[in-house]
């Protein structure tokens, strides 16, 4: 919102006051101020000029030639305009001035020297308007500097309308202006406005608020015999400052008292309008608004009407039919106070956001509907003296705001703040900001005004922050807490998820990826990945993402996809969010996982397999102590992208915590057919479930050992944990450990077998062990092994 | 006798300083304390000698056994020297510019900012806490303090699951849960929590707006938590962060969880508080809402607000990586592409 200083400083004095301290005093304590722009900065030397002749351009059709007396000498100039005529008053920009951009010289245009200029509206920021020379309407003795009786000379501020969103009594001049007098200290002056009472005895006009509901009061008034259609210069230039287009002068006012006010209002044509209905409609309809556009009225949607036909959209804008137009000379007049939650629905469901609505949506005060009225009539009489009021001030207050009083002391407020704020401060504050305060000693009652009780103040915290903000936080003495010393305790589960990403990126120089926590359906499509059907979003901009994942691989797979042009090895993993399916109570089962992609074109399949493996007991050992298990996978073959031999779950002690497989063939072509993929998916939250087994030391002999390595001959489909088994079964007393050498296969040389070397060493504490006594320790394995049709090779 | 012991010492000397090898040690050795040897033959010959000049004799030939004895085991240190410094000499001189090539792994940046901030908190005694993506609508909105016509709960902004729950927009999501979780602490303690997370805003990518993204909260709530407390932690929290003296100051901002609220801005480190173009010519940048939880949010928290104050403050998590790094385009972090993410060693 732009706020010009010449207009806050009708309401409080600012003489002497230094402008940049105060908007940073702003910014610190009230709103944002985004900009600041001097207005008035680019126009010099532009003076009141009288056309005394004009005479035709020897050289174009459409320039004349003017002679223009500025007082002191007489000016030739060329000038464009169609509008000229001799004896009009017109700005004239002397030589040496600047208009805009313009720095004016002597020049030739189209061969004849032109030594200064008349100026349009547009040319200095007063309008929009260029459709010929600004004509004065005033006489002005002839060489008056035009600043001398226009306002162009202004400092301009935007306030980021984000930090006004909680603050309807600053969508106007007027409440900026309370804010800034409190900050600077110096009174606030009243609002000069009409008496309306005066009025009373005129006959009130036919209003009915239909809708109770989405109104809160509903105020208007007609006038007549209107005559004047153009707005004051200086009405004109604010509202060009502060962003809005001069049109007549009605539609002015109206911009005019919501800028200075915050109050939006509306004009009728009263020769339109017979009476007010203020209603919602049984069926949707079209409405065609003073913007020139049809629009879909539906059944929520609050309307002003009279008996007839609806005039207007409630608090958003008003009709094409019954707008001011030039030839108005009677009106009525809205100003109105609705529901904030109404007008800011209607106005999304109509994609039509205005002036008007944004205010609305702040919940207005409704107070403020009769002063507005009052002030507006005040201006408008101003401007034109002969206008009469033909109704009574017509008032229909549906719903009031209750009257909020807050009791609090001053050791709640010290408290809050942690410093000393004291009383006669926090009385000063709080009466300057409009509150009524009740003071006995340090306790207060404080009653809030009607402009801040619409939503914003409401309880003791919110009274803090009046004090506070108007006190400075920059003037706080911040210090530390005074705590216990107590011991902090972390989850586990954080810890290990940080020893998961350190272990997975530094050990085995994975990288970390981050994927949505839906499917990306196209790209699953194109590599041929069925997702099972999962809970959805209903609302998503990118409908065809609505599916949240059950499951990361796809994600992962998806990632390869994108990356298998650049690197032919690819270790990718991703802690994240899946939800699996919903629980009894409806609500999502979210499962934090753990997904691992690697992929390779120099290793094998197996390789990359045994390396994932390796990753996995890797993690498991170092973080919960304890062994994966590997089995049968029956659970996850459902997912189309898992390899149907080739893929395992992994279990820790009785708990299945995920699953580790091959890429099946069929999506991997997709990706590319020469690249070996292996992925696992575990699910922390069930690994977390895993009591970690304490770890216990055991002593080391103090004598050598004897390693002996066996190899075995097998059949081709026993697993090497069944022959662990039967190698467990046999007590071997001395039989400290023993782990797998190689597997070697060759169908030539042994059909059907294969040859597996187990290295086995045998120690014992109390001595060293004899050789024939190991001997007859691998004699009883052996024989053992035979019975099971395992021979040595 | 004396003369005889001079003259086998100074030869002994002379053939020592020419040996080069051990074979030629052990030979000298042999020569003077050997069975036959020099030394050994003076020893034998003392039993030819009266028992007095036996005395003074047998001395110095001993001590002049010991001192041979000595010599040789210090030789053999010297040529342990010469061996090793002809090994050195003769090494092959390695090029280690060659470069090696397996390549270091890496994290993601957001973990990797995430982690730093998490253990600065933990330096301060917090507790951190991981709140769930998928949240219901009272705990991402009613309790905190958004009312159900509050603009922030419009349709466009939020992801909507057809169960009726929806993707969480903020980390606040998790407050209600936490201060449950924990209740008002006892006396004379502080709660103290950072709850990290990934947020979600249903809107269109592009170079700097994401739809998923990580935010960072925390808050400490206590029977004597104020205003100054928050100023005061957030200062110092800040230095840590940014790794710099930063200046803070704190400006009015709405938020409905928190009263008062404020927008805090840090001194522009670009500028140093000057003006220039990145801080718009103020000085400041904006960087984090914060502010003293809103006593309704404490109430359905489980936490008397008469009693119990708090502050809260959130961090955007994936802005402060895109400061760090200075990554331009948010859209980096989820793109999954390793020519980017390969970079983020640390």
């Amino acid at each position: 919102m732009l706020i010009s200083m010449n207009w806050i400083s009708e309401f409080t004095d600012l003489n002497g006051v230094d402008i940049k301290e105060l908007i940073n005093r702003f910014t610190l304590s009230t709103a944002e101020v985004e900009d600041v722009y001097e207005m008035g900065k680019n126009i010099k030397d532009v003076v009141v000029g009288k056309i005394i002749e004009i005479s035709d351009h020897p050289n174009s059709k459409k320039l004349h030639l003017v002679k223009v007396d500025i007082g002191t000498e007489v000016v030739e100039a060329v000038c464009g305009a169609p509008n000229i005529f001799v004896g009009a008053l017109v700005p004239f920009a002397k030589l040496g001035g600047r208009v805009g951009d313009l720095e004016i010289k002597e020049a030739s245009i189209a061969g004849v020297v032109s030594r200064g200029m008349c100026c349009s509206e547009k040319e200095l920021g007063i309008s929009d308007d260029h459709s010929g020379v600004m004509i004065l309407e005033e006489d002005y003795p002839l060489g008056t500097d035009i600043k001398e009786f226009m306002q162009l000379d202004d400092i301009v501020f935007e306030v980021d309308n984000k930090s006004l969103t909680n603050r309807p009594d600053l969508w106007g001049h007027y409440g900026i202006a309370r804010e800034i007098a409190v900050l600077i200290k110096r009174p606030l002056k009243p609002l000069e406005r009409v008496d309306s009472s005066v009025y009373k005895h005129l006959p009130p006009i036919d209003l009915k608020v239909e809708d109770m509901d989405k109104t809160y009061r509903f105020s208007c008034i007609t006038m007549e015999n209107i005559s004047k259609n153009r707005s004051p210069v200086n009405m004109r230039i604010r509202l060009t400052y502060c962003g809005m287009r001069p049109i007549n002068l009605l539609a002015d006012l109206t911009n005019y008292l919501m800028l200075e006010m915050g109050q939006p209002m509306h004009a009728y044509d009263n020769r339109k309008v017979k009476d007010i209905r203020v209603r919602t409609f049984s069926e949707p309809f079209e409405f065609l608004t003073l913007d020139g556009t049809y629009r879909k009225i539906d059944t929520n949607t609050l309307m002003i009407c009279d008996t007839k036909e609806p005039i207007g959209i409630a608090g958003i804008m008003g009709g094409e039919l019954s707008s001011i137009a030039d030839d108005t000379n009677s009106v009525l007049l809205e100003s109105a106070n609705f529901d904030a939650t109404s007008i800011r629905k209607s106005s999304v469901r109509l994609g039509l956001r205005t002036d008007a609505s944004a205010r609305y949506e702040k919940t207005l005060d409704p107070e403020m509907t009769v002063p507005a009225i009052e002030r507006f009539m005040k201006l408008l009489m101003d401007v034109d003296p002969g206008v009469r009021v033909t109704s009574c001030l017509t008032d229909s207050y549906v719903k009031r705001y209750k009257d909020i009083v807050v009791d609090f002391d001053k050791a709640y407020v010290d408290k809050y703040t942690g410093i000393d704020i004291s009383s006669d401060m926090i009385e000063e504050t709080l009466t300057a900001l409009g509150f009524k305060v009740n003071r006995k000693g340090d306790s207060f009652s404080v009653g809030v005004p009607s402009w801040r009780a619409t939503k914003d103040v409401t309880i003791k915290a919110d009274i803090v922050e009046e004090i506070t903000r108007i006190y400075g936080y920059d003037n706080f003495n911040a210090y530390s807490t005074r705590s216990l010393l107590t011991p902090v305790r972390q989850s586990a589960e954080r810890e290990n998820e940080y020893k998961i990403k350190t272990m997975l990126s530094y050990k085995f120089d994975m990288n970390e990826v981050h994927s949505y926590i839906w499917y990306e359906s196209k790209l699953n499509k194109e590599l041929g990945i069925r997702t099972e059907p999962n809970v959805r979003i209903i609302n998503s901009v990118t409908a065809e993402n609505d599916t949240i994942r059950s499951t990361m691989i796809p994600s992962l797979l998806g990632i390869v996809y994108k990356n298998v042009d650049s690197y032919p090895e690819i270790g990718i993993y991703e802690i994240g969010r899946v939800v699996d399916g919903l629980n009894e109570d409806g609500m999502c089962n979210e499962r934090k996982r753990l997904g691992i992609v690697l992929a390779s074109k120099r290793l094998t399949e197996k390789e990359v397999f045994f390396k994932l493996k390796e990753v996995i007991e890797h993690m498991t050992l170092s973080i919960k102590n304890v062994t994966a298990r590997f089995t049968e996978n029956s659970k996850y073959k459902k997912y189309n992208y898992v390899h149907p031999v080739n893929s395992a779950e992994i279990y820790l002690k009785d708990r299945e915590i995920g699953y580790l497989s091959v890429l099946n063939p069929i999506i991997r072509d997709n990706i590319d057919k020469k690249l070996n993929v292996v992925f696992a998916e575990i699910d922390l939250y069930d690994m977390e479930k895993i009591k970690p087994e304490n770890l216990e030391y055991k002593e080391v002999s103090k004598y050598p050992g004897v390693t002996v390595d066996l190899s075995l001959l097998v059949d081709k489909d026993v697993r090497y944990e069944t022959l662990r088994g039967y190698i467990d079964i046999y007590p071997c007393k001395y039989l400290s450990k023993y782990y797998l050498i190689d597997i070697f296969e060759d169908e030539n040389l042994l059909p059907g077998k294969k040859s597996v070397t187990i290295r086995f060493e045998f120690v014992s504490m109390e001595r060293t062990l004899e050789s024939n006594e190991v001997q007859s320790m691998v004699d009883g394995l052996l024989a053992e092994l035979k019975s099971r049709n395992i021979e040595l090779r | 006798m004396t003369e005889n012991l001079d003259n086998i010492k100074k030869q002994f000397y002379e053939e020592l300083n020419s040996v080069n090898s051990y074979a030629e040690l052990e030979r000298v050795r042999v020569a003077y304390l050997g069975k036959k040897g020099l030394v050994t033959e003076q020893l034998k010959n003392l039993r030819y000698l009266t028992p007095e000049e036996k005395k003074t004799a047998g001395m110095m030939v001993n001590s002049l056994k010991d001192e041979i004895e000595q010599a040789i085991i210090s030789y053999q240190g010297t040529l342990k020297e010469k061996e090793y410094r002809k090994e050195i000499e003769g090494a092959e001189r390695y090029d280690f510019t060659i470069p090696t090539n397996r390549e270091l792994g890496t994290l993601h940046p957001i973990t990797i900012v995430q982690r730093r901030i998490e253990e600065i908190f933990m330096t301060m005694g917090f507790i951190i806490e991981d709140g769930l993506e998928i949240q219901t609508e009272y705990n991402n909105f009613e309790a905190v303090n958004t009312p159900k016509d509050h603009p922030a709960r419009d349709m466009q902004d939020t992801y909507y699951l057809e169960n009726g729950q929806l993707l969480k927009t903020h980390t606040s999501a998790a407050q209600n849960t936490i201060m449950r979780k924990y209740g008002a602490p006892k006396k004379g303690e502080h709660l103290k929590v950072l709850f990290p997370g990934r947020c979600f805003r249903n809107e269109n990518v592009d170079a700097s707006h994401e739809n998923t993204f990580f935010q960072l909260e925390g808050m400490m709530i206590g029977d004597d938590i104020s205003i100054a407390n928050l100023i005061y932690f957030m200062k110092v929290l800040l230095t840590e962060v940014f790794e710099r003296d930063v200046k803070i100051r704190l400006r009015p901002g709405f938020f409905p969880f928190v009263e008062p609220g404020f927008e805090l801005d840090i001194n522009c480190a670009i500028c140093g508080g000057k003006g220039c173009p990145t801080c718009k010519n103020s000085g400041w940048l904006e960087l984090l809402p914060c502010g003293m939880i809103h006593p309704n949010v404490l109430r359905m928290g489980g936490i008397d607000p008469e009693k119990y104050t708090g502050f809260a403050f959130g961090l955007g998590l994936t802005r402060l990586a895109m400061m760090k790094y200075n990554i331009k385009d948010i859209r980096l972090f989820n793109s999954g592409n390793l020519k980017q993410l390969k970079q983020f060693t640390r």
